[in-house]
């Protein structure tokens, strides 16, 4: 196995021994999104698909922005310069991207989960959607966890992280908008794959960006 | 005159763009009427505000391979002309949608674009001002305007994409990030990419002189 690799899975390792041992955060998040999509259910009911897409995509919005904004924030300096010695910026930002990737699909279906409990099921094709859900939750992390970095640079809290990352996610959030709604209907969506592939682009964007930057970000 | 021909250039461009902008005869298109001439103004605003992100965009990235303060001012100062630059070009495309299009806002894709590009960029400048440290300021900020750039560019070529948009080219699936540059007549060619670079050079100017100023300042501090 390649050393890079190495590095990158036991970083991953990592997170994941944090995650479990102090499991206040995660079971925290998981409260954070059945609260919401409870309070939304309290509003809305059983919205008509429309609606349910754009709110599910809303709702995985500030579900990111509050599962990824800790990824940074949680490690102090000292052990920041540990990880830069022994494993370089590199490998260390792809970890926190796999990381908060697998962490968001997870939150994602959970999500989907709860949306169909209580907002209704307007879904046509569950499998599909399920498809988007991963996909979608890991675009949203990826963007969402660089802002991060950036944002835990600057000392700043998720209000920083909004500001910055609401404008740059338009895109991905209408292509997966957009996308998903094939599983709603039986509807042909013209240039479906040329669509995704968009997406997969981008997200691909956002992983060499955060590549090449992140060494500037975290040079003392 | 060898520093400064292009401020004139600048001058007597904008000048023909004014002048030749509301006297040329203009061709009847749908209901444009004589509001086409605010291609002149709106238009060359976006592009005036895209060429100067993207030199925003090149000291950025000089400033990451070479820190020196320098490059970290004229970053900032070229992406706040652009910024008055866009909101400029948003404003006058208002104005027009008010009238060919009935109101001044009415969600199309390129209108939600030139609002995006504008909160990207007043982040830019709440993250910079959030920071203290001038050397983490101009990294921070340097990073965040890299990233942004790359995901602000291709989301202006896809966005009217997606979108059915009242902008010219922009009906069905077929829409174009641009503006159908090829139905665009002549005679309006003519005045269009004059006054384009003339309101390029401008904002180039602006932000010269805002530079000018910033250096000034700099240097009371030291003393």
């Amino acid at each position: 196995m390649s050393k890079p690799l190495h590095h990158i899975i036991a970083l991953v390792k990592k997170d994941l021994l944090l995650e479990i041992r102090q499991q206040y955060t995660f079971y925290g998040i998981v409260l954070y999104v059945a609260s919401t999509i409870f309070v939304l259910y309290l509003a809305m009911e059983q919205p008509e698909e429309k609606v349910w897409n754009g709110l599910f995509w809303m709702i995985q919005l500030f579900i990111c922005v509050n599962a990824v904004a800790k990824s940074f924030l949680q490690e102090s300096r000292g052990r920041m310069l540990y990880f830069y010695t022994i494993a370089g910026a590199r490998d260390f930002v792809l970890s926190k991207l796999v990381f908060n990737a697998g962490l968001m699909i997870l939150m994602s279906l959970v999500s989907l989960l709860l949306f169909q409990l209580l907002l209704g099921n307007p879904l046509q094709h569950p499998l599909k959607f399920v498809g988007m859900v991963c996909l979608g939750g890991c675009s949203l992390s990826l963007v969402f966890t660089f802002l991060a970095a950036i944002a835990a640079r600057a000392q700043q809290n998720a209000a920083m992280m909004a500001i910055m990352g609401f404008p740059l996610i338009i895109p991905q959030l209408m292509l997966l908008m957009r996308i998903s709604s094939i599983a709603f209907a039986d509807v042909v969506q013209s240039g479906l794959w040329q669509l995704i592939a968009l997406l997969a682009g981008l997200d691909l964007l956002v992983i060499v960006l955060a590549v090449i930057l992140f060494p500037f970000l975290w040079k003392d | 005159m060898r520093q400064y021909w292009w401020k004139i250039l600048s001058f007597i461009l904008l000048l023909y763009t004014f002048i030749a902008g509301f006297l040329i005869k203009v061709p009847t298109i749908g209901n444009l009427y004589e509001t086409i001439r605010n291609l002149f103004f709106h238009v060359p605003m976006w592009f005036g505000q895209l060429i100067l992100v993207s030199v925003s965009l090149v000291y950025s990235i000089l400033y990451l391979r070479k820190p020196q303060h320098n490059y970290d001012l004229y970053a900032t100062e070229f992406a706040r002309t652009a910024t008055v630059m866009g909101c400029l070009g948003l404003l006058t495309g208002m104005i027009w949608a008010n009238y060919t299009w009935g109101a001044p806002w009415n969600n199309d894709p390129k209108q939600l674009g030139a609002a995006i590009a504008l909160l990207i960029y007043l982040a830019y400048f709440v993250l910079r001002n959030s920071m203290t440290d001038i050397d983490k300021k101009a990294r921070v900020a340097a990073v965040y305007n890299i990233f942004a750039y790359f995901i602000y560019v291709p989301m202006i070529m896809v966005l009217p994409r997606l979108v059915e948009s009242l902008h010219p080219g922009g009906k069905g699936v077929e829409g174009n990030p641009g503006f159908g540059g090829n139905d665009l007549d002549p005679t309006m060619r003519m005045v269009f990419w004059p006054a384009v670079a003339g309101w390029t050079l401008l904002g180039v100017w602006i932000s010269t002189l805002r530079l000018r100023v910033r250096f000034l300042e700099e240097q009371k501090h030291l003393h």
